[in-house]
């Protein structure tokens, strides 16, 4: 190749780079390998991971093990939907905004909404211009958030607050509820809106319909930020009068990938569609009176309207909102309803298990809750956790992680892939960590 | 050349039909010749207050936004509420059924300031 292009050496290529800058001698990495043995290495490192398919996965807090049918593996992997660009030029385009199209549909229809753009990045930025859009839209400041909101979420949004659309106000807990009398005292006339969760970060299901009354009483957007499985069981917050209704679609068909890619959607009233970000996707027809599809409403967008823009996102998950959607047409309602009460039946029938364990208790044991709940445990969760690496269980996520104050609680998710062998081997793994604990306590406090 | 006698103009093509102390405010012929099909027009709340040369709301055509800059300042009275669910007045009668905004002005004197009907299709004139 140098041969072919006239350079002398190697060397000769940086010529161009100061000495001062270059870096002398070569450069200190191993020599070269070969195909199977770069291979084998890899396959190496990844046996050391601790992967949902090996383990038995209780890992929620956002992102969610769900299963993810094959077809839906062999659709996306094909060239034409993995390789393909943004629509800008709809006469080349019309398959992808047609599967647009048809996300926004299906995404309407679960959250009870009348309009759903194109997607966003995840869960965490819709939420965040939820946000932007209930302050512009009431052209209020003050935004209240449920401390039921996903942290990292919530991180996210002081990201965002710091700019300085909006302030946040933050709302904590009554027994894992939000209450709606907490709101309806802190609300007011500079209220923007109320975002909460359903179910929130520690699995509760929240009241919608009195959360939704109380951000309105005082003239406030209600935001929901819903998770899209939950949505196939409880009602869904758009019927209670919601505002705006946001999420994060991972659970649906997209692959837990140890955080990313992610894909959010976001919902709102048709009255509010000027304000809507990203792409939206439109139905017309073309000069010979046959259906097409479009991006509209693009005068919205950074890239027209600039700095007059509400929102300066101008892409969205073409492919996981794909996934997404080919999820959901495999499933259909009845399949999204059985995997919805799979995961509901599975987690209670855990978490009774659980609670039955002598040290071990139910977090607000009281309230409902749909696909997660906290446990507290005789003893460190971090310390369990690691200790159920032994028996291939992901054991949860310790709370200690989000709250210094609660190094005992473990937020731990069933999902319909959990077998019965599991949760009955997750109880015994806890039932002899536990008891070991308090025999150790018993033991250390008959010797005091 | 559509530009009426008895306007005034402003360089950035809003024309100003003045009616005592009060100002009806639109975009001329050429701009809506040279933005194409509007397809949204943007316009501030009655009681808003406006400022000469300062932008009061936005005009969107398929592939770009413009805005829309006060001729006088004053006390918006008045939105063509026909606007929102129509437009396309804009394009179909700019000088008549198009107009935006109808402000209570503070300063008449500020008319003085603005183009004559023979000054702005100069001004046209010398774009073209």
């Amino acid at each position: 190749m140098l041969e072919r292009i006239g350079a002398p050496s190697e060397e000769a290529l940086w010529e161009a780079i100061p000495e001062q800058f270059r870096v002398p001698g070569p450069l200190p990495l191993p020599g070269p390998l070969a195909e199977y043995e770069v291979t084998r290495r890899f396959e190496r490192w990844a046996a050391m991971n601790a992967d949902s398919s090996r383990y038995a996965c209780f890992l929620g807090a956002g992102i969610y093990d769900h299963f993810i049918p094959a077809a839906l593996r062999a659709l996306i992997s094909r060239s034409e939907f993995a390789t393909a660009y943004t629509p800008y030029q709809p006469e080349v385009s019309q398959g992808t905004l047609q599967t647009i199209f048809e996300y926004q549909s299906m995404i309407r229809e679960l959250t009870g909404m009348e309009v759903a753009n194109a997607s966003m990045y995840d869960g965490a930025t819709a939420t965040s211009e939820a946000a932007h859009l209930a302050a512009g839209a009431t052209g209020r400041k003050r935004v209240l958030v449920s401390a039921g909101l996903n942290p990292h979420y919530r991180e996210v949004l002081r990201t965002y607050s710091a700019a300085g659309g909006f302030d946040l106000e933050e709302i904590p807990l009554s027994e894992g509820r939000t209450a709606a009398a907490r709101v309806a005292r802190a609300a007011g006339e500079g209220t923007a809106a109320l975002l909460w969760a359903q179910p929130n970060f520690e699995g509760i299901v929240e009241d919608g319909a009195a959360l939704t009354d109380a951000a309105h009483a005082v003239k406030a957007y209600s935001v929901a930020v819903a998770d899209p499985i939950g949505l196939a069981l409880l009602r869904p917050p758009g019927e209670d009068g919601a505002d705006v209704v946001v999420g994060e679609g991972q659970p649906l068909g997209v692959p837990m990938s140890y955080g990313g890619p992610l894909v959010g959607f976001f919902a709102i009233r048709k009255a509010d569609v000027r304000r809507l970000p990203g792409r939206l996707v439109g139905v017309t027809v073309d000069l010979d009176g046959k259906r097409g599809y479009v991006l509209t409403l693009q005068t919205r967008e950074q890239h027209i309207r600039r700095e007059r823009a509400t929102s300066n996102i101008c892409t969205n998950q073409g492919l996981m909102a794909l996934a997404n959607t080919i999820h959901l047409a495999l499933l259909g309602a009845a399949g999204m309803r059985d995997v919805a009460t799979q995961c509901l039946e599975r987690a209670h029938y855990l978490a009774e298990r659980l609670a039955e364990i002598p040290g071990v208790l139910l977090v607000n044991g009281n309230a409902p809750f749909f696909r997660e709940f906290v446990v507290r445990l005789p003893g460190s969760a971090e310390v369990f956790v690691r200790a159920a690496l032994e028996r291939r269980i992901l054991a949860g996520v310790p709370l200690s992680r989000f709250d210094r104050s609660r190094p005992h609680d473990l937020l731990v998710a069933v999902t319909e892939t959990r077998s019965r062998e599991e949760l009955d081997r997750y109880a015994d793994a806890l039932a002899h960590w536990a008891k070991s604990r308090t025999d150790s306590a018993t033991e250390a406090a008959c010797r005091s | 050349m559509n530009v009426p006698k008895e306007l005034r103009y402003t360089k950035e093509h809003e024309w100003v039909r003045v009616e005592g102390q009060e100002a009806v405010v639109g975009v001329t012929h050429y701009a809506q010749s040279e933005l194409g099909d509007v397809i949204f027009v943007e316009l501030p709340a009655p009681g808003t207050r406006v400022a000469q040369t300062k932008s009061f709301g936005t005009i969107d055509a398929v592939k770009t936004v413009g805005d829309l800059f006060a001729p006088v300042t004053g006390e918006v009275i008045a939105v063509n509420t026909d606007l929102k669910d129509n437009p396309a007045l804009v394009n179909q009668s700019p000088y008549a059924k198009g107009w935006m905004v109808r402000i209570r002005m503070e300063n008449a004197k500020e008319i003085d300031s603005l183009l004559s009907s023979e000054n702005y299709a100069k001004h046209l004139g010398a774009h073209a």
